[in-house]
């Protein structure tokens, strides 16, 4: 039991510097040296020590709001395979739990935001609640693939132990739009390039950003560190359906794990570098083009899985 | 037409006699006439005579610059009721100076400022008060309408200036725009200061045009003063000119990439960009090429050191510009944000008046550069850079075309030895009651400075036109049906003056 508590615990502190690799990818496509690995831990013990500004317009579900989504997004941890180990909790139909509770943490992110009263983040709430709808389609038409194959509706069932290598076995081909529609998901909920600007200082174009413009000190602190476990969240997924094998308890199965991660994080860094933003109205369409995979892999699946 | 108008050259001294002085009626008639025929105004301000009359004066652009005067009234009808280019003149003429325009479809004020003849406010503004004062916005009813304000204060180190956004959904119907928040007072202060200040006070109109209104400046004065400006001077000059357009015109292509979240050109073009800033450092030792024009010439030769160094700076940055000018304009992703946002037809670009880049995008060819040659350029062969579809990605495309002539430009100028004697000090012996226009193509556009002297050769009034006064409405105009998640793109793509604007 001891053994998943400290993976989850190393996965909320090592979170923030895998985010870092992202700046470091951006930065060599620019030319530029770049800021420094650790930049995000730095950044978030700078807002640690500041204080929180709260505007005289707001409530207590502004406070709420950063602490619910942190929540949110390391309880998810708890219940993620990490490496392919058993996680902390696991039980049949966890997957729905897990979806819901980043729901929560998104349904109070946007309650906040709302609460401030500001045009700008009224702007990016909409935007916000609107973009995750279609990627709940594909997310659950996901599902239904991996119930499928595996007729079980637990996170532990499809990325646990030997059981990834075994889906991949089963329907490989299928698997790789998954794996494709996975990568979009994550762009999509972690509000990366193409579908968001994380970088962008412009209120009227962002969508998660602005949410959180009012958020200061700890409470932006917060919020930061739950983003990053976010990613970390999707990122494992999308590293264990890339690199499935398991060895163990070893080096090797950690060494294996760490570098999908890094190669999911390099391929986060160089979307963001060689593509631009789509438009605001076009966003849909590509977020759509994951359940359209999603739905195909399972199409093929429903053929020869009789 | 014949004789209401006097035909002038660019920079041409006028005793202010020869300059036909009409009734209102027929100055409006006139007017009208000439724009309503394609004609665009230049400049159109009030100004007090010598007698403490207040009078108006036009410069209107053909293929030629006509000038021609009225006598002012309490007030009268707008000219804008029917011609929309008057529109911003005669709300400033109307805050300089108490003067209603009648039936003016959109009488707001332009830069919050008591009027200087201590008359009743036109728009009854306590000026105690903080702006925005009163100023009604545009409104849209309806259930599902929903009113965005941005600014004054922005997130990004930008000016100030207000932004009032008319939506449904994501859909912008009506976009205000609302400044002032700069207005400094230049053109009272060029008019009291002594004249040897005012080639410090033109440098500090707009930082980014500091070229443009000095060489505007000088140009007036030399024309008022009869001083010759020799060869070398003109020629410094133009590449002055040009390195400001190219170091700004590059800094708005890095930018615009960055509005599309298209890292590499970003970062690129902003190194790229303090390149050619530091190219005006090479010449004059200031990075936006202040301290350099002065009435009578340049404070600063360029010997074949300076022209040797610089033909090796361009040797290595022409390649790179032109190479992350391709990637930025060959990136599919980049050209879908780019092509059909924010159209403004050559129709409405037309009506507005739409000068430089912003008006060459939306096909309208003008080019002080080609049609008003000063200095140089005369002798140097710029093609029309004119664009058929005026979105995003026309206006960017003039940037990209200019920034390769200019290139060129500079490239060309500087082969041969360029000689110049030094100008310390200048002739600010104005002669009395004359008058000079002077027009420029500054990067954004048609700059135009007016000066008049009194009968004691001081100056009564002197007028700043920088091309954002014309172009504001532009940027409201491409946003009409445009996301407003696409503004921040839209606004690059104009990238207007806020001080050039606020004065």
């Amino acid at each position: 039991m001891i053994e998943p508590i400290i993976l989850w615990v190393l996965a909320i502190l090592l979170a923030p510097l895998f985010s870092g690799i992202i700046f470091k990818v951006k930065a060599f496509f620019g030319g530029r040296l770049g800021s420094p690995l650790l930049i995000n831990y730095y950044t978030l013990i700078k807002l640690m020590k500041k204080g929180s500004v709260y505007s005289n317009s707001t409530t207590v579900i502004f406070k709420l709001g950063p602490i619910i989504s942190l929540c949110s997004a390391i309880v998810v941890l708890m219940f993620l395979p990490i490496a392919g180990r058993a996680p902390i909790f696991s039980f049949n139909g966890d997957i729905i739990f897990i979806l819901y509770l980043l729901g929560l943490g998104r349904f109070f992110t946007i309650a906040a935001a709302m609460d401030t009263a500001s045009p700008f983040e009224g702007m990016g709430a909409a935007r916000e609640a609107y973009f995750p709808i279609i990627c709940e389609a594909a997310m659950f038409m996901i599902l239904i693939f991996f119930f499928r194959l595996t007729g079980e509706l637990q996170l532990s069932a499809y990325f646990a132990g030997e059981s990834t290598i075994a889906l991949w076995n089963l329907a490989g081909a299928p698997l790789l739009f998954i794996v494709i529609a996975f990568f979009i998901i994550l762009l999509t909920e972690n509000s990366r390039v193409p579908v968001d600007d994380p970088a962008t200082h412009l209120e009227l174009t962002m969508i998660h950003e602005v949410m959180v413009l009012d958020h200061s000190g700890p409470d932006l602190g917060l919020i930061e560190l739950g983003s990053f476990c976010k990613l970390f969240f999707y990122s494992t997924i999308v590293s264990r359906l890339i690199l499935p094998f398991d060895y163990g308890w070893s080096i090797l199965t950690f060494g294996l794990y760490l570098v999908g991660l890094i190669i999911v994080y390099i391929a986060i860094g160089v979307t963001e570098s060689v593509i631009a933003r789509y438009r605001m109205d076009k966003v849909p369409q590509f977020i759509l083009t994951s359940f359209a995979l999603a739905f195909f892999a399972t199409i093929i699946t429903l053929e020869f899985l009789k | 037409m014949t004789n209401a108008f006097l035909e002038i050259s660019n920079g041409e001294k006028i005793e202010r006699k020869q300059i036909p002085h009409l009734s209102f009626n027929d100055f409006h008639k006139n007017i009208l006439n000439i724009v309503e025929g394609g004609g665009k105004v230049v400049q159109y301000f009030g100004y007090k005579d010598d007698d403490s009359s207040i009078k108006f004066m036009a410069v209107l652009r053909t293929d030629k610059l006509l000038v021609t005067g009225c006598d002012a009234s309490e007030s009268y009808p707008s000219l804008a009721k029917t011609c929309e280019p008057f529109h911003m003149f005669e709300r400033e003429i109307a805050e300089q100076f108490g003067i209603k325009p009648e039936g003016h479809p959109w009488l707001r004020m332009v830069r919050y400022h008591p009027n200087y003849q201590n008359k009743p406010d036109v728009f009854g503004n306590d000026y105690k008060e903080d702006i925005p004062g009163n100023y009604d916005y545009y409104k849209v009813d309806g259930d599902e309408i929903h009113e965005v304000a941005v600014g004054p204060v922005h997130a990004g180190v930008i000016e100030p200036g207000h932004f009032r956004f008319n939506c449904i959904g994501e859909r912008v119907l009506h976009l205000e725009i609302q400044l002032g928040y700069q207005h400094r007072g230049v053109e009272n202060l060029l008019h009291n200061v002594e004249a040897k200040r005012l080639p410090i006070l033109a440098e500090n109109i707009a930082g980014d045009t500091t070229i443009g209104h000095s060489l505007c400046m000088a140009q007036a004065v030399e024309a008022l003063t009869s001083t010759k400006v020799d060869k070398g001077a003109k020629i410094i000059r133009t590449i002055a000119l040009e390195l400001e357009r190219l170091a700004n015109h590059i800094g708005d292509c890095g930018a615009l990439s960055g509005d599309v979240a298209f890292l590499p050109p970003a970062n690129y073009f902003g190194r790229l960009r303090g390149d050619f800033l530091n190219l005006s450092l090479l010449v004059c030792g200031n990075r936006f090429g202040k301290g350099l024009v002065r009435p009578g010439g340049v404070r600063f030769n360029m010997d074949d050191g300076i022209r040797a160094t610089m033909n090796e700076r361009l040797d290595e940055l022409i390649p790179q510009v032109t190479h992350v000018l391709e990637l930025l304009f060959s990136t599919p992703t980049v050209r879908a944000r780019f092509e059909d946002c924010g159209r403004v037809s050559n129709f409405d670009a037309d009506k507005l008046g739409l000068v430089g880049p912003a008006g060459r995008a939306s096909g309208i060819g003008y080019d002080a550069r080609r049609e008003f040659p000063t200095e140089h350029y005369d002798k140097i062969d710029i093609p029309e850079n004119k664009k058929p579809s005026g979105d995003v990605y026309a206006r960017a495309k003039v940037r990209y075309d200019e920034i390769i002539q200019s290139m060129k430009i500079v490239r060309s100028l500087i082969n041969t030895p360029i000689e110049t004697e030094c100008v310390n000090t200048s002739n600010f012996d104005l002669p009395a009651s004359s008058f000079a226009v002077t027009v420029n193509e500054g990067w954004r556009g048609e700059v135009s400075h007016a000066v008049l002297t009194d009968k004691n050769g001081k100056i009564l009034k002197y007028k700043v036109k920088d091309p954002s006064f014309h172009n504001w409405n532009g940027l409201a105009m491409a946003l009409r049906d445009t996301g407003i998640s696409d503004f921040p793109l839209n606004n690059k793509s104009f990238n207007l003056s806020y001080c050039g604007f606020d004065l």
